[in-house]
């Protein structure tokens, strides 16, 4: 760690909390938030790969969100990991931490710091809607609350689960004849798609692209149960008329997808909003199903942590420091590198 | 609206002309009288309302929404009528979604003053989807690909008859199409629309390969120059009505003013549209200086003059004369011809020959200007709609060739969204490659395998549904001709470019230079 150098005012939340080249660092308590390079402690959020990178030398995150890491980086690099389940404090240096859910996917969470008098509340990525596969983000009141931006404009008004699942299903009517494949990202939206199916009534097996399997099997052992999947093989391509395939979103582009019959291409995103972004995906059924806050979400969670200053990551920065500026917030935007669109 | 713009939604995402004939279909079935009627009108944009400009959505929205919040997400979404159909506030209003008959209706009878506030009650009471199909539809262009052909074809589709039938009435009709509708589901009449200026279907040729002359005789056919043009049909009555179809049907008479004011007679004539100085036939992209212009300028008249060159005569006063043979109803097209003699239009001559060989000599020969190759036709042929095989033969000139290299590919749609199968291809120009065209044909399956694992393997950049390849694969395309272009940064341009052989032995340094096919531009 270097030594705080800076002429911010001394115990101003900037001045304990702010962007190193590594990510987001808390020094007085001996670590980073996120980092996009290997670093000596960090704090991770949430499993998806932009947000935990391997290479650490300790990793502190809830139980869940370390066996996803476990499962994807297995024992490649000697990584300690601290297991903290949501809700309890531990002390780090001068700081204290503490998890609470964010809802973004299994054991996604928000960091909330305290130092100084000070509470920042690093929410990581988050979304209000309820999701099967996750506890409810839980507003924490803080003096600073760090956001997300993924989709801070307002043309992004995510429609309801259950009526983008209706759509699906009711595809699968008008083209009994054909496949439905989907477009999922293998951590969180395949397990919330396959649950918001399940909740919908559907109860035939769907069938799963194999880079998808291995995290619905973790998702079981977590206690979310998925119903019947069944493995895509190249025995079985052929004979999937009518029925629900999921698969990594650049699938339907690959050769993978050749075999199936006469695919309908379906995409499950908060992109798919967009019509001609769908379209020049070569998308022929968007969903819009997002694990991120939309623009009414992200405003009225504002408003309930009621932290007078935000600090704002990762999407259209802009857009909301413009927004919160205007109704009295101090907002500014906070330029993390490395972190990746969804859907991109 | 409902229906209406689920129907425009789903066309923008189907890829397939199956598929959206099977949703336009089904639309026809569903929707009650007379909205579907307006729905038919929209697609074949026979709507046109004028008040509701761009600039007027504009100034509803940034009354309801922070101007800055809309202007960042207009950059991002970069379509006009869908920002505002998303970024609309959704708040419940008292006001019913009103039917497409209601918003068609009350557009053609509102005025200015009125107009703002009547939109913005419809958008209160719209969901986006709504919205954005009523923005659509209001400030004109739908770009749902869907063509006025595409929309009639589902509708013969729909009423179980031939979709020459529904050109042959479609421009006495008028929106909401009522009896139209009522005659196609079989509870009315065939509406009778004899005495306008119709369109009648045009009769096409199909492509003659050089060994099959050998089972026809001479004797039966005649020949005549195919000109490289736009096929157009003339229709006219005294005092009346007067038309020009394009071969869809499409009315273009708008961007001809100058054949239209010429058209003082009373027959239905099929010709060539030209642009013609002197005797000489220009360039086709001469013409297509001409086409799809809202505003005709007089230097555009000045210097791309039109002309048609007259092939053959459907009508003749009150005479239907498509049930005579070719040869009698080119004696009356001659006749005709020298009665009336109409200016800027003249006969396309007849090419006498005895033999295929003889022709083919001819043919050959003949590097003028505008000339794509022979028409074939035989002499006892009655003007037929559509393609019918065996009477009308078109024999092209051989193509020309040129060696280029492959320089991007984009994944194609549809069946062949998992192929790429669009190729962008170059030719050397200072060491190094510009592009010079684009070709998604001409290659069997197979070889569509064989370039789209190519392209996998020897990718150097993406872009979207765009890759980058190593300049490497030579690839030699056919083209029609070659034209100067300024949209184009090689400076020409290529007609109906496609792939005639991949030329995996041959090394890319070895392709084609910009100057060689510079040469090949007809001037």
């Amino acid at each position: 760690m270097t030594a705080m150098t800076q002429s911010t005012a001394p115990r101003s939340p900037a001045s304990w909390l702010k962007i190193a080249p590594e990510g987001l660092c808390c020094a007085p308590g001996g670590f980073h938030i996120d980092p996009v390079q290997p670093v000596e402690r960090a704090v991770i959020t949430h499993g998806h790969s932009d947000h935990a990178r391997p290479g650490h030398g300790s990793v502190l995150a809830t139980p869940e969100t370390i066996a996803i890491m476990q499962a994807r980086y297995g024992d490649e690099f000697p990584t300690r990991y601290h297991a903290l389940p949501y809700g309890e404090p531990i002390r780090l240096g001068e700081v204290s931490l503490t998890f609470a859910p964010a809802g973004h996917v299994l054991g996604s969470a928000q960091a909330a710091l305290e130092h100084a008098g000070t509470r920042i509340v690093v929410s990581g990525d988050y979304k209000r809607r309820p999701d099967p596969t996750c506890p409810p983000f839980q507003p924490m009141p803080c003096d600073v609350f760090v956001t997300e931006a993924t989709f801070a404009l307002p043309v992004f008004r995510h429609p309801s689960d259950a009526h983008e699942i209706g759509r699906l299903l009711h595809s699968l009517e008008i083209f009994p004849e054909r496949a439905h494949l989907v477009g999922t990202y293998a951590l969180g939206k395949c397990q919330r798609v396959i649950s918001l199916l399940r909740q919908a009534g559907y109860n035939r097996p769907i069938y799963m692209h194999g880079a998808l399997l291995g995290l619905c099997a973790l998702y079981e052992r977590h206690g979310v149960p998925l119903g019947p999947l069944i493995h895509v093989t190249n025995q079985n391509k052929a004979e999937l008329k009518g029925q629900i395939v999921l698969a990594p979103p650049s699938a339907h582009a690959d050769r993978w997808s050749r075999a199936l019959p006469d695919p309908v291409v379906a995409m499950a995103s908060g992109w798919m909003r967009i019509k001609q972004r769908a379209k020049a995906g070569g998308i022929e059924l968007p969903l819009v199903i997002s694990d991120h806050a939309d623009w009414d979400e992200l405003d009225r969670t504002v408003d309930e942590v009621g932290a007078p200053e935000v600090w704002i990551t990762h999407g259209r920065e802009e857009a909301l420091v413009h927004h919160l500026g205007k109704k009295g917030y101090r907002a500014r935007a906070l330029a993390l590198v490395g972190f990746e669109e969804e859907g991109q | 609206m409902q229906r209406f713009a689920e129907l425009l939604e789903g066309l923008v995402f189907q890829p397939a002309r199956n598929g959206k004939l099977r949703l336009i279909e089904t639309y026809f079935r569903e929707a009650p009288d007379p909205d579907r009627g307006y729905g038919l009108a929209a697609l074949t944009s026979s709507l046109v309302f004028t008040q509701a400009k761009p600039a007027l959505i504009r100034g509803l929205v940034e009354a309801r929404v922070d101007p800055v919040l809309f202007g960042w997400s207009w950059d991002f979404v970069g379509d006009l009528a869908e920002t505002v159909a998303l970024i609309w506030p959704e708040e419940a209003s008292p006001h019913p979604v009103p039917h497409l008959t209601e918003v068609v209706e009350t557009l053609s009878t509102t005025g200015k003053v009125e107009l703002p506030g009547v939109l913005m009650r419809w958008l209160d009471a719209m969901d986006a989807t709504q919205r954005w199909a009523l923005l659509k539809l209001i400030t004109g262009e739908l770009r749902v690909g869907v063509s006025a052909r595409l929309a009639k074809t589902a509708l013969a589709n729909f009423g179980g008859v031939d979709v020459n039938e529904i050109e042959e009435l479609w421009h006495g009709l008028a929106p909401p199409y009522l009896e139209l509708f009522a005659w196609l589901e079989k509870r009315g009449e065939k509406p009778a629309v004899d005495g306008e200026a119709s369109f009648r279907p045009l009769m096409l040729a199909t492509a003659l390969e050089e060994d099959e002359t050998q089972g026809l005789d001479p004797a039966d056919y005649m020949a005549e120059w195919k000109w490289d043009g736009i096929r157009v049909q003339l229709a006219a009555r005294p005092g009346g009505q007067r038309r020009i179809f394009s071969r869809t049907g499409d009315d273009v008479g708008r961007a001809f003013p100058d054949i239209l004011e010429r058209m003082e007679f009373d027959a239905v004539l099929d010709g060539e549209l030209l642009v013609v100085r002197g005797a000489e036939v220009a360039p086709f992209n001469h013409l297509q200086q001409r086409l799809n212009r809202k505003v005709v300028t007089k230097a555009m008249l000045t210097d791309y003059p039109a002309h048609v060159r007259l092939y053959d005569i459907l009508r003749d006063g009150e005479e239907d004369l498509r049930g005579l043979g070719f040869e009698e109803r080119r004696r009356r097209l001659e006749a005709w011809y020298a009665r009336v003699r109409p200016e800027r239009m003249d006969v396309s001559a007849l090419v006498p020959f005895s033999s295929w060989e003889e022709l083919k000599a001819l043919r050959e020969g003949a590097r003028e200007n505008g000339i794509e190759g022979l028409m074939l036709k035989r002499r006892d042929s009655p003007y037929l709609a559509g393609r019918p095989k065996g009477h009308w033969f078109k024999w092209k000139r051989g193509a020309l060739t040129a060696d280029t290299v492959l320089m991007y590919a984009q994944r194609g749609s549809g069946k062949r969204s998992s192929y790429y199968s669009d190729y962008t291809f170059g030719a050397w120009r200072d060491g190094a490659l510009v592009p010079v065209g684009k070709a998604y044909f001409g290659f069997t399956d197979e070889e569509l395998r064989q370039l789209d694992n190519w392209v996998r393997n020897h990718t150097t950049n993406r872009f979207g549904p765009v890759r980058e390849v190593e300049p490497k694969l030579v690839l030699e395309v056919a083209f029609d001709s070659v034209h100067r272009s300024t949209r184009h940064r090689s400076g020409i341009a290529m007609r109906f470019p496609r792939v005639h052989r991949i030329r995996w032995d041959k090394p890319a340094e070895e392709a084609d230079r910009v100057e060689t096919l510079e040469k090949m531009v007809v001037e």
